[in-house]
């Protein structure tokens, strides 16, 4: 249930609670304590409060408490009266492209932008002056001072439902414009045009308190809030309640609206939906081991720990491997097999609150597990460590230009001036095959296209001495010719500094044509390393066996459908007891779905983690 | 998608053409605003019913005194005739004259404009003095669900903040730091102290619900790709906030800003009313209740213009800092 829904958020709670307390003041105030308010007391005259009148009295003696209360119903009925000519010519407005046809519809729209931009309380003057000082001539000015803002809301809305499927069917059908109108579109924005109503009421009561307030609203002897505070104000010194105390009941009925809309818009669905998160647990004990010599980089028990809606997510999951100087390693995998996460805390850029724990991750000679010095480790990270990012359309700040945001590594790290880093950048640019480098450093982001901002991120990792080049997915979302370019590039720029090279893909060709040695992950672990060489004939694992058939090649039959790995990956928060793979594999026993396989090398140095991995790599050989 | 721009060498500087198309098209949009309020205002007076003179001058007032008044203010003539005359004078500066004060309308303005713009001006300096340091701040500290409680106080204090009316926060200032305490005068326009409260009325709602607008911009830019290159990049944290994810939040705390500092324009009537401040907003009160349509119209304009103006402003400011969005459109 919706109401119910509505009911059980605490904001609900209160707004309808305030609501139905003033509705209920605003009907029967008048008819109970009517009396009260006009009696006229000549022996309390602007008296302040006291047992007979709890917040004093006006000038004529008149008790404030009770004035306040009879003037809840004129306040909310002028209110209401307004939001309703606002509403009724909004949507009128707002439909109008529909219904008055394309033509009339585009002036109409004009016209409605155009007033948009006035605000509202000069709308209000000005409809105030046609319809003169008084209630009526008040509740008509904020009505139509109102309208413009609701008829923008109400186009936005039809114009998103009316390119609906339902909506062209019944047009095509022969219904009438209205009938679509009443049938199809306006029950379908009803909701938030609902929500944006009470919301309006609310303010639209504002506006109205702050009219009578100037005198221009409702006029003695009839009263509403705004005029009690008028009447009021004058007497602050001597009696500060009688113009607070109105102010306070305005205050109130508002958020009674304000409050029931937020959680109306709540209830539908239209604001954003709290979401429940979960402590991450206890980290677990790490050992500390010691790093493989020789190697740029080594990682022990990688483990990269989300929180989760219900529990934490896993996401890596004991992950253990080395790169040797100037080694390109390959990481493949599916979609959601932790290979992104695994080069993120590697780079050590996994922030709070995902929690990234190894029992040593060392990068040329620091452990970065470890907590050091700051200034020396950003340094240290910015100078000899090269990140490529996936998306090269969104990693470059459109705010800045490219030349400086290469030079900021030089500036930052290698303490360049200004013209020095610039000069810098410029050569890198020229390194990575930029035409024009010059021209181009004083370009913006969005002037370059795709290949060449990912070469000009290439060349930002160039600014300082790359020891590791760690590049996510980088040709992914780069056409072939351009991808094969910038595996080119990155091919060079590894030759001419002897950097190592860390590439995640999913496309197990791109790994196998650039990489000396291939991990590949599944479920946060890795299943399998190998060379890159034997990647299509030695694999043993029937993960790496299924990505490799999975790729077509020029010997493909292409009358048959194109092989998959049948099922799905895992869902990263339910991994189960036993091989994350036993669900999918051909190959799996119920010793396989109840015992993880541990990661074992072989002689070779090669490793594997499956209970039906043969010992030996000939027999396992794949016809594909 | 905006491609790359082709390699022509000798042509420089392609982005000329398209800054010339923006100028062209807003300045043809102000033009067009312009001629829309400048015709409101000059129907106003006619679009009032019965007739407006004997309206403002009474029911008692003798025929021949209202005719002659009619004459005066040009309601007798033909309405294109009355229109033109009316362009005109705005050409020379000229609004007509007051029906009950009988001094030209555009000195009656330019005497009571200063009070008001000052006014505008500090609550909308303040505000965003307030609010963008403010808002930053919480995004950085609250970002990723962290701070929960610092968050809900935040949020809870400037949404309460944000939706009490400026008036209604005017009459509380006033009874808490002038009746209760003395610190600050009750009303009128007299030194810096004056400035304090009607200032504080008007900035601390666009302030309130500003900063707001300013965190959820912030957190949004926080998570963007090119905050984790410029983090990749190891900068420090106050060179990738300032550097690298303000400017990008500033665009849309910017066009909000914008549309604050119209409606603080217009916040200032009901504020100068609470503060008996001598500017525009209690001389079009006072003339609306007198029915001194010619003031009135005049004051319409010039609050009209003021807002078509801030708008056009923020427009190019906008343009300045993100090219891309605002250049590359249509």
């Amino acid at each position: 249930m919706r109401a119910a829904r509505v009911l059980l958020r605490p904001v609900g709670l209160a707004g309808i609670g305030l609501l139905v307390l003033v509705v209920l003041v605003a009907a029967f105030g008048p008819i109970l304590w009517d009396g009260r308010a006009t009696v006229v007391d000549t022996d309390h005259l602007l008296a302040g409060p006291s047992a007979d009148h709890w917040i004093g009295t006006d000038n004529l003696g008149r008790d404030l408490f009770f004035r306040v209360l009879v003037a809840t119903r004129l306040s909310i009925v002028l209110a209401l009266a307004a939001t309703a000519i606002s509403i009724v010519l909004g949507v009128v407005l707002g439909a109008a492209p529909m219904l008055a046809g394309r033509r009339v519809g585009r002036v109409i729209t004009w016209a409605v932008n155009v007033l948009v931009a006035f605000p509202g309380l000069l709308l209000v003057l000005f409809f105030a002056v046609i319809f003169g000082v008084g209630a009526r001539g008040a509740a008509l000015a904020v009505g139509l001072a109102g309208a413009p803002g609701f008829a923008r809301l109400c186009h936005t809305l039809v114009a998103g439902v009316s390119e609906r499927d339902y909506v062209a069917a019944a047009r095509i059908a022969g219904v009438g414009r209205f009938r679509v109108l009443f049938r199809h579109v306006l029950p379908n924005v009803a909701e938030p045009l609902i929500v944006n109503a009470t919301m309006a009421a609310g303010s639209v009561l504002l506006s109205f308190a702050g009219l009578s307030f100037l005198g221009l609203g409702v006029q003695a002897p009839s009263y509403d809030w705004g005029r009690l505070m008028q009447d009021g104000l004058n007497g602050i010194y001597i009696h500060p309640l009688a113009a607070l105390a109105p102010g306070l009941a305005v205050i109130l009925a508002g958020l009674a609206f304000n409050l029931t809309g937020e959680a109306l818009a709540g209830a539908f669905g239209i604001g954003d939906v709290a979401t429940v998160r979960t402590a991450l647990g206890q980290a677990t004990a790490t050992e500390l081991t010691a790093p493989v010599p020789g190697a740029v980089l080594s990682v022990d028990d990688l483990r990269v720990t989300l929180p989760g809606v219900h529990q934490p997510v896993h996401a890596v999951r004991g992950v253990t491997f080395a790169i040797k100087d100037g080694e390109a390693v390959g990481v493949v995998g599916e979609s959601g097999s932790g290979k992104s996460m695994t080069a993120l805390a590697v780079a050590d850029l996994i922030e709070q609150p995902a929690r990234v724990e190894a029992n040593h991750l060392v990068f040329a000679g620091e452990d970065l597990t470890v907590p050091g010095d700051p200034e020396s480790r950003r340094k240290h990270l910015g100078t000899s460590l090269a990140i490529v990012f996936q998306d090269p359309m969104t990693s470059f700040n459109p705010a800045h230009r490219i030349g400086p945001q290469l030079a900021e590594v030089s500036r930052a790290h290698q303490g360049l001036r200004r013209r020095a880093a610039l000069a810098r950048a410029v050569d890198r640019l020229r390194a990575v095959r930029i035409r024009e480098p010059e021209r181009r450093a004083r370009q913006y982001p969005f002037q370059f296209s795709g290949g060449m901002r990912q070469r000009a991120m290439i060349g930002m990792g160039l600014m300082g001495t790359p020891r590791l080049i760690i590049a996510d997915e980088p040709t992914t979302s780069l056409d072939v010719t351009v991808q094969s370019q910038v595996l080119a590039l990155l091919a060079e720029v590894r030759r001419d500094t002897g950097a190592a090279l860390l590439l995640i893909s999913h496309d197990v060709s791109v790994v196998t044509d650039v990489c000396d040695r291939v991990l590949v992950m599944y479920a946060g672990r890795i299943v399998e390393e190998l060379p890159a060489a034997d990647l299509r004939t030695l694999a043993r694992h029937p993960y790496t066996k299924a990505l490799v058939a999975a790729v077509p090649d020029m010997e493909t039959d292409l009358d048959r459908p194109l092989a998959v790995i049948p099922g799905v990956p895992i869902d990263p928060p339910h991994v189960p007891i036993g091989c994350a793979f036993a669900a999918r594999c051909p190959l799996a026993d119920d010793h396989c779905r109840a015992v993880d396989p541990p990661l074992l090398a072989d002689a070779a140095g090669n490793r594997v983690a499956c209970h039906k991995a043969a010992p030996h790599s000939v027999t396992s050989k794949v016809t594909a | 998608m905006p491609t790359a721009v082709p390699p022509v060498r000798g042509l420089r500087i392609p982005g000329a053409h398209p800054w010339l198309r923006f100028a062209l098209r807003r300045t043809g949009r102000l033009l067009v605003s312009l001629w829309v309020l400048v015709t409101a205002s000059f129907l106003m007076i006619h679009l009032v019913p019965g007739d407006p003179v004997r309206a403002a001058l009474g029911l008692t007032a003798p025929a021949d005194l209202v005719l002659a008044r009619k004459r005066e203010l040009g309601l007798l003539d033909p309405l294109w005739r009355q229109y033109a005359d009316f362009l005109t004078g705005l050409f020379h500066g000229e609004m007509g004259v007051s029906i009950s004060s009988r001094l030209p309308v555009a000195e009656t303005i330019a005497q009571r404009l200063p009070a008001t713009a000052a006014l505008a001006v500090s609550a909308f300096l303040l505000s965003m003095l307030v609010a963008v340091p403010v808002g930053v701040v919480m995004a950085v500290l609250t970002r990723r669900g962290r701070r929960r409680r610092a968050e809900l106080a935040f949020t809870g204090t400037s949404v309460v903040l944000g939706a009490i009316p400026d008036f209604l926060l005017a009459v509380g200032l006033v009874y808490l730091l002038a009746v209760q305490t003395n610190l600050f005068p009750v009303a009128g326009r007299d030194g810096l102290g004056s400035y304090v409260l009607p200032v504080l009325a008007l900035a601390i709602g666009p302030a309130a619900v500003l900063s707001r607008i300013v965190r959820v911009e912030m957190l949004a830019v926080l998570e963007a790709d090119y905050i984790r290159t410029a983090r990749a990049k190891r900068l420090t944290a106050l060179r990738i906030h300032l550097a690298h994810a303000l400017p990008n939040a500033v665009t849309a705390t910017l066009t909000l800003g914008g549309l604050l500092l119209s409606s603080l324009v217009a916040g200032t009537v009901l504020v100068e009313n609470v503060f008996a401040w001598p500017g525009l907003g209690s001389s079009i009160v006072s003339s609306i209740v007198a029915k001194d349509y010619p003031l009135v119209q005049g004051t319409v304009l010039v609050y009209g213009v003021g807002v078509l103006l801030i708008n056009t402003v923020v427009d190019v400011a906008l343009a300045l800092l993100d090219p891309r969005s605002t250049i590359g459109e249509g």
